[in-house]
């Protein structure tokens, strides 16, 4: 207990009243507005400490009277933002994919949406922007296997391609040589003639003959393909798998019968339709 | 001077020999902060006030009402003639709109006030604190609500010493009240710089306007209500840093408000029919302390905390006039010409002219005039369409099935002006190329006041595509066929 308390005849400040070995202290308390602030922040937490989770049980915690969590707030605010994009997103279920391309304000919606669906779903296969990789297409560019009309575009997203989905676009090229239905040097003769169709190899009359007996059905006398049955077409200069000799070859003798999973049931319907449309305006979209 | 520099140096020898223990007493209990003593600033009339008053109602007039100004645009436009739309991007000044981009047009505006503020300052010491500062004007209009309420400035004392009683109650709650309202008013009509006046009016007071606009009002009353009401001469004295810097800007020409110590010393109650003989013409009044509004004695001579609002001229003014003396004794001067005044009023010449242009002036005003000239320079070349390109690097280059090599770019034509353009885009640098582009079929129309967005394909047959990349420019033009903006691009081939 502070004994002796005395006025410092200097500063005429009063002294704590402690003494030690002759040294004397004087009494400096705290500034008021500071120590209220002080006691502010005091009351704060406490009331802070009733209304929201604050302390830590061996189990969990305490609640906090508001009921506030992070993750109630988080979805609160998803269902939010839900909601205000309903209004779009309805007017796109609504809409034909030609209808939204006309409407200025719907399309930069779809274009948006899209853009980030793509992002999310389709750039680890065909890359960003569309830019594809060998055996995943290009989707930027003019050529399209099984269709690029708005249409045919949204009909392989939706089922996709080669897969157990019902509606799933459905082809299958044999495996010329895996299983043995033409040699090794019937395969180099129909590959020097599928070389020949753009320009980069000479044809021979067997090869031309193979061609017609093995291939025509599917990618056309002309071997401009079919994309009914999503055969490409070999005369371009787009090549799915690489159009080098031995690649050809391969192709040939493997067969790839690439696929690609269908997104319905996985996406809803408006965002199919905002995926369509962002890969029809890629660059090739017809 | 001498002899006085002399007065005061036996003045301090004195004091230290006999008081040399009390005074570092009082050093040791020198507070680091110290207590404000409250500054009653008494009602003063003269040629000066009447200036200030002329000033004050000008920028307060001018600060209320600029937002209530209408400007036609025509539709879809703000009919605001000043906005800062800060949600829709856009400062809107008369028929200049102002892009984000364009926020240099600010910063020169600021740069043009810095330095019109060192050339004032050169020129007239430190008319701004004293006449035009935002800090000045509303303090003068909250101790003019305080003088209807609470009386003079011997009333308000009076006031302040008496116990608390229904009539003071009465009288401090009006004054605050009152000041409230000022504040507030201020508080709203700033926010009429950024939102459309009349329709936000409506909004406040049916509860309806934004939490930015109330939380904006709010935070702006108490700034006001604080900083005129109660803080005053503080903010000049300890918070402002302009005061402290200014003093770079003044020297020995600059106009100041001075005391003449030589005419006015030694000093002294004086009685009607009294000889002048032999004194000064300072009759210690104290009316130019009772009027100042920063509380200082300007006969101390130059003291940081003088804002140079010159009501102690014209209480002095008002002095000499009743004792019959010549105006002038605490006058707007520079240091020189009083320097030179009081040599020469023992030698009997008079003052020295006042020098305005001198190498300081000049130089501020050279800084002021090249600024203002590369701002209007600027201003003179500001384009009202801006084009940028931005090339899709992922694909880098699409190989189309007939072998072409095609680039694809994002073209953002930005149209300032109020109605809708119709551009041709053109591309240099790549004779063979051909230009297609995705979206509307309506051309390059943009929108008023808006980006257009396209995107662009640039196609190139096969042997025409460079090797690598190859620089290559797009531009647009207007329906006449003048180019009104270009960027620079460049449009990507297989390496070979």
């Amino acid at each position: 207990m502070p004994t002796k308390i005395e006025k410092d005849t200097l500063s005429g400040r009063d002294t704590t009243g402690h003494e030690w070995d002759g040294v004397k202290e004087l009494n400096t308390p705290l500034p008021t507005w500071w120590v209220y602030t002080f006691y502010a922040t005091i009351v704060f937490a406490i009331v802070y400490c009733v209304l929201y989770p604050a302390w830590p049980w061996a189990t969990g915690h305490t609640r906090g009277l508001l009921g506030y969590t992070a993750r109630s707030e988080l979805t609160q605010q998803l269902a939010e933002q839900a909601k205000s994009r309903s209004v779009f997103v309805d007017r796109i279920r609504k809409a034909s994919l030609a209808d939204i391309r006309k409407d200025p304000e719907l399309l930069s919606f779809a274009m948006a949406g899209g853009r980030s669906a793509f992002q999310n779903n389709c750039v680890p296969c065909h890359g960003a922007g569309g830019a594809g990789n060998i055996g995943f297409p290009n989707l930027a560019d003019d050529d399209w296997m099984w269709g690029g009309s708005l249409d045919q575009i949204y009909k392989t997203i939706e089922h996709g391609i080669r897969n157990s989905d019902e509606a799933s676009r459905q082809s299958m090229m044999p495996k010329f040589g895996v299983d043995g239905l033409l040699t090794g040097q019937q395969i180099g003769a129909v590959t020097d003639y599928v070389l020949s169709l753009s320009g980069k190899a000479k044809a021979t009359p067997e090869g031309a003959a193979i061609f017609k007996d093995q291939c025509a059905a599917c990618h056309q006398a002309d071997g401009k393909g079919n994309q009914e049955l999503g055969a490409p077409n070999l005369t371009d200069g787009i090549w799915l798998y690489g159009g080098s000799r031995d690649q050809i070859y391969q192709s040939i003798f493997f067969a790839h019968n690439g696929s690609m999973p269908a997104w319905t049931g996985r996406l809803d319907e408006a965002t199919l339709k905002m995926l369509a449309i962002y890969v029809h305006s890629l660059g090739g979209g017809r | 001077m001498d002899a006085q520099l002399e007065t005061r140096d036996k003045a301090t020898d004195r004091h230290d020999e006999d008081d040399a223990v009390s005074l570092k007493a009082q050093k040791a209990a020198l507070p680091l902060y110290a207590t404000r003593i409250k500054v009653y600033p008494r009602a003063v009339t003269g040629r000066w006030r009447t200036i200030k008053w002329t000033v004050l109602v000008l920028l307060l007039g001018l600060y209320y009402a600029v937002p209530w100004l209408r400007w036609d645009r025509g539709p879809g436009a703000p009919s605001q003639a000043i906005l800062i739309d800060l949600d829709g991007r856009r400062g809107w000044f008369f028929d200049v709109v102002l892009w984000p981009q364009e926020v240099y047009f600010v910063t020169g505006a600021l740069i043009l006030a810095a330095f019109g503020l060192f050339f004032a300052t050169s020129l007239f010491g430190r008319v701004w604190c004293g006449f035009t500062c935002p800090q000045t004007v509303w303090t003068d209009l909250f101790m003019l609500v305080e003088r209807l309420i609470e009386g003079d400035r011997n009333e308000r004392m009076r006031l302040d010493r008496a116990p608390m009683s229904p009539s003071k109650a009465v009288a401090k709650g009006l004054k605050h009240a009152s000041w409230l309202v000022i504040a507030a008013v201020t508080g709203g009509a700033w926010v009429f710089y950024f939102v459309d006046a009349p329709s936000a009016l409506v909004r406040i007071f049916n509860g309806t306007a934004s939490y930015e606009i109330y939380f904006c009002i709010g935070l702006l009353t108490a700034t006001t209500y604080t900083l005129a009401g109660w803080a005053r001469e503080q903010v000049c004295t300890y918070m402002c840093p302009w005061p402290r810097f200014q003093s770079a800007m003044l020297d020995e020409q600059s106009l100041i408000v001075t005391y003449q110590k030589w005419r006015g010393e030694p000093r002294g109650k004086h009685k009607a029919g009294q000889s002048w003989e032999g004194r000064g013409d300072c009759v210690d009044c104290n009316l130019c302390v009772a009027v100042c509004p920063t509380g200082i004695d300007i006969r101390d001579g130059q003291q940081i905390e003088c804002i140079g609002c010159s009501l102690c001229v014209d209480a002095c003014n008002q002095t000499m006039s009743k004792v019959g003396r010549p105006a002038g004794l605490i006058r707007w001067d520079t240091l020189a010409s009083q320097q030179a005044k009081e040599a020469g009023h023992n030698s009997g010449t008079t003052g020295m002219p006042w020098r305005p242009i001198r190498p300081r002036t000049l130089l501020y005003a050279l800084l002021l005039a090249v600024a203002a000239i590369a701002m209007l320079v600027a201003f003179v070349l500001r384009t009202d369409t801006d084009l940028t390109v931005q090339r899709d690097r992922s694909p880098n280059y699409v190989r189309l099935s007939n072998g072409d090599i095609r680039n694809a770019y994002t073209v953002k034509i930005l149209n300032k002006q109020q109605s809708a353009q119709q551009f041709e885009l053109a591309l240099d640098g790549l004779p063979a190329a051909r230009l297609g582009f995705v979206g509307a079929d309506g051309g390059f129309t943009v929108h008023p006041d808006t980006v257009g967005t396209f995107r662009v394909f640039v196609t190139v047959p096969a042997d025409a595509a460079p090797s690598g990349s190859k620089p290559v420019q797009f531009s647009v033009r207007d329906g006449r066929g003048r180019v009104r903006a270009s960027h620079e691009a460049v449009f990507v081939g297989p390496n070979r």
